[in-house]
């Protein structure tokens, strides 16, 4: 029971950094500066954090750092029509090298830490208790993203139209949606959801800074998201999955302890079978005959994304 | 004279503009910007004994930058570029420690099976991408981080130092194997002469061939090229094949002329900043030279800041990040500006005629 309280708590970072770019993607903009992007957040939120003291400033500033970074992605595809991808991977090194740069002074620091707060009644329900309600407001909130993901994008009006704009931007803005602004809001978005992710490792999972500190988060992250087909629920369903793979690899730690370092990485190999069974031509027809089983496993991206969308 | 200040406009506002941003960072952090620049300068090329320790590092980012000109040619994103110069140095670092004869034959060996592995790491996600259409991107980051794990499993496993099992590598290999040197030089004139080779081979192979131009035309038009009757499949998968095996010739040199051994950081985050240098070389594989110099220089260079300013060696990390973003964007901005100008004269003559 605990060890499923373990497994919920460490998958936090990934179920914010997931959720936030599967917003950004799902609007039209792929975000790759992730894992730059969380370490930077990570350096930022501790930084401010230990400064003023506040935890909630930390993640305020971890956001904001990484809504800038999300913005640049923004402003150079849409206004200067840049290649996302380029612009995304050269912020993932400089973001990386930044966060190590001005996170020097910061290393083996002792910082404040979110405090752990047990939700009143829903705490004391057997089991499920246990595992979901006796955590911190960080790993709540993950919880609270998730549930609120699914229900803005596939629930509301304005997640329609959020949607529309990743699919058919020419559909959209022929109806008078302002695609470009659209864009630029949930890039942002989903760009602060994604500093959210650094401040949750810096101030509450490891409560620290040190080189490394995030250890490819943003990677697996980016992963996740097409593995969980664009959608919340599946995306945290890979991020939980993951951090379970995770926790029984360092079971076996005991008995291979030569293998550990193999064990750790099982889970990319896992991810690139999947991906690549999905894409196969005899998924695709076990997908005919059976809808359901495709709708489950796999879903294709949002058919704008990436590309920019020009006013002719 | 107008069009040679019209071409440089873009890299000199964009040096100004790093320039610029990195004497704030260093005003921010409290260090002596003038102090700092010249320390990077002092550390690398500035002094003949630095010298070495430049070229040592530009050796491995320069392979690695000449095969992704190929597959960036080929409109491919070769990211995983940093595990296959993990795989050649462990495909070297096995020939190296089984093998035993002529200096001469195992070096060459080890070469070939460097690229041999590293070759095959690039195929991966080159099949990937051409049979099932997997983002080579995804699977390539995926297959970094297996490639350092499968050289950490090595380096505290089987390949284990006699007696203690500690991630600091392996035991060195037969110095007979090294990489050749000139008397004392740390460098190795041989790594220099490879990568040399690899720069020109790949600068004739792009500008000069049949198969060079066919390749960039898969890059710019996929679809057509294959209505055109290019194979591009195969096309794709010689692109990540030969960038896989430059960077396993890196990974060779890593391992054979550098560490003397292999040790888990082994590729030394060379691939992910040849991605860099491509960019900034706009692509064109003459330009990867000099560029990886300069990065190579302010890589080595920086080392000295933490020494005598007491500040992170990973600005030279942030400097080339801000550099290579201010060109794309300086470059871009341009380019839209002459598109508004055209737009502008078109409808100004039509107005005219009408």
């Amino acid at each position: 029971m605990e060890v499923i309280a373990g497994i919920v708590a460490a998958a936090t970072p990934l179920v914010y950094a997931t959720i936030g770019e599967t917003i950004s993607e799902k609007a039209g903009v792929i975000n790759l500066s992730l894992d730059g992007s969380i370490l930077l957040s990570a350096m930022t939120g501790f930084a401010a954090a230990f400064v003023t003291d506040s935890v909630i400033i930390g993640y305020l500033a971890a956001m904001a750092v990484s809504a800038v970074i999300a913005l640049i992605v923004a402003v150079t595809s849409i206004e200067l029509r840049l290649n996302q991808i380029a612009v995304g991977f050269v912020l993932f090194l400089f973001a990386r090298q930044l966060a190590l740069f001005l996170g020097n002074s910061y290393v083996g620091v002792n910082g404040p830490k979110v405090p752990s707060w047990d939700i009143p009644l829903l705490s004391e329900i057997p089991f499920v208790g246990t595992v979901f309600f006796q955590h911190n407001i960080s790993v709540y909130g993950s919880f609270v993203v998730i549930f609120f993901a699914y229900w803005f994008i596939y629930r509301t009006r304005p997640g329609l139209v959020l949607q529309g704009v990743g699919e058919r931007p020419e559909a959209a803005f022929a109806r008078g949606v302002p695609v470009n602004r659209l864009r630029y809001l949930y890039t942002v978005v989903g760009g602060a959801m994604v500093g959210m992710a650094g401040a949750a490792v810096s101030l509450d999972q490891i409560a620290g800074w040190r080189e490394g500190l995030t250890t490819n988060v943003g990677w697996i992250a980016l992963a996740f998201v097409i593995f969980g087909g664009w959608h919340p629920y599946r995306v945290a369903l890979a991020c939980y999955l993951y951090r379970a793979l995770l926790f029984v690899a360092g079971e076996f730690q005991v008995q291979f302890p030569d293998l550990v370092q193999v064990l750790t990485q099982l889970p990319f190999l896992l991810m690139i079978l999947m991906i690549t069974v999905i894409n196969t031509e005899w998924f695709r027809r076990l997908g005919d005959r059976y809808p359901r089983w495709r709708n489950f496993l796999a879903s294709a991206a949002p058919s704008g994304s990436g590309q920019v969308f020009v006013r002719e | 004279m107008n069009d040679l200040v019209r071409r440089l406009r873009v890299p000199v506002v964009s040096v100004v503009l790093a320039l610029a941003a990195t004497w704030l960072l260093l005003v921010v952090v409290d260090a002596p910007p003038l102090d700092a620049l010249w320390q990077i300068w002092n550390g690398s090329l500035g002094r003949l004994s630095k010298i070495p320790d430049t070229l040592i590092a530009w050796v491995p980012l320069t392979l690695a930058a000449a095969g992704l000109i190929v597959t960036f040619q080929a409109g491919m994103w070769n990211i995983g570029v940093e595990g296959q110069i993990v795989m050649g140095a462990i495909g070297a670092a096995f020939v190296v420690r089984e093998l035993s004869g002529p200096p001469a034959v195992v070096i060459v060996a080890a070469f070939v099976v460097g690229a041999l592995f590293g070759i095959f790491w690039a195929l991966i996600p080159g099949y990937l991408r051409t049979r099932f259409g997997v983002h080579e991107i995804f699977s390539g980051v995926a297959l970094v981080f297996v490639a350092s794990a499968i050289a950490v499993y090595l380096i505290i496993g089987p390949w284990s130092r006699t007696g203690v099992a500690s991630t600091s590598g392996t035991d060195l290999f037969e110095e007979r194997y090294w990489l050749p040197t000139v008397g004392a030089d740390e460098y190795s004139w041989l790594a220099i002469l490879v990568a040399v080779a690899a720069v020109v081979a790949i600068a004739v192979l792009m500008r000069g061939t049949r198969y060079g131009l066919r390749l960039k035309a898969v890059g710019k038009n996929h679809h057509s090229a294959f209505l055109m009757g290019i194979p591009t499949n195969a096309y794709m998968l010689s692109a990540f094949a030969m960038c896989g095996a430059l960077a396993g010739i890196a990974g060779t040199v890593q391992a054979l002329g550098f560490h003397h051994k292999l040790v888990p950081s082994i590729s030394g985050n060379y691939g992910f900043l040849a991605i860099l240098v491509v960019l900034l070389a706009g692509f064109r594989a003459l330009w990867t030279a000099p560029i990886a110099l300069f990065f190579a220089a302010m890589l080595v260079g920086s080392t000295q800041l933490s020494l005598r300013l007491g500040i992170d060696s990973s600005l030279a990390g942030v400097i080339q990040g801000m550099l290579v973003l201010f060109i794309l964007v300086v470059g871009a901005w341009q380019a839209q500006r002459t598109r508004r100008l055209a737009r502008r004269a078109e409808t100004a003559t039509t107005a005219g005629g009408g």
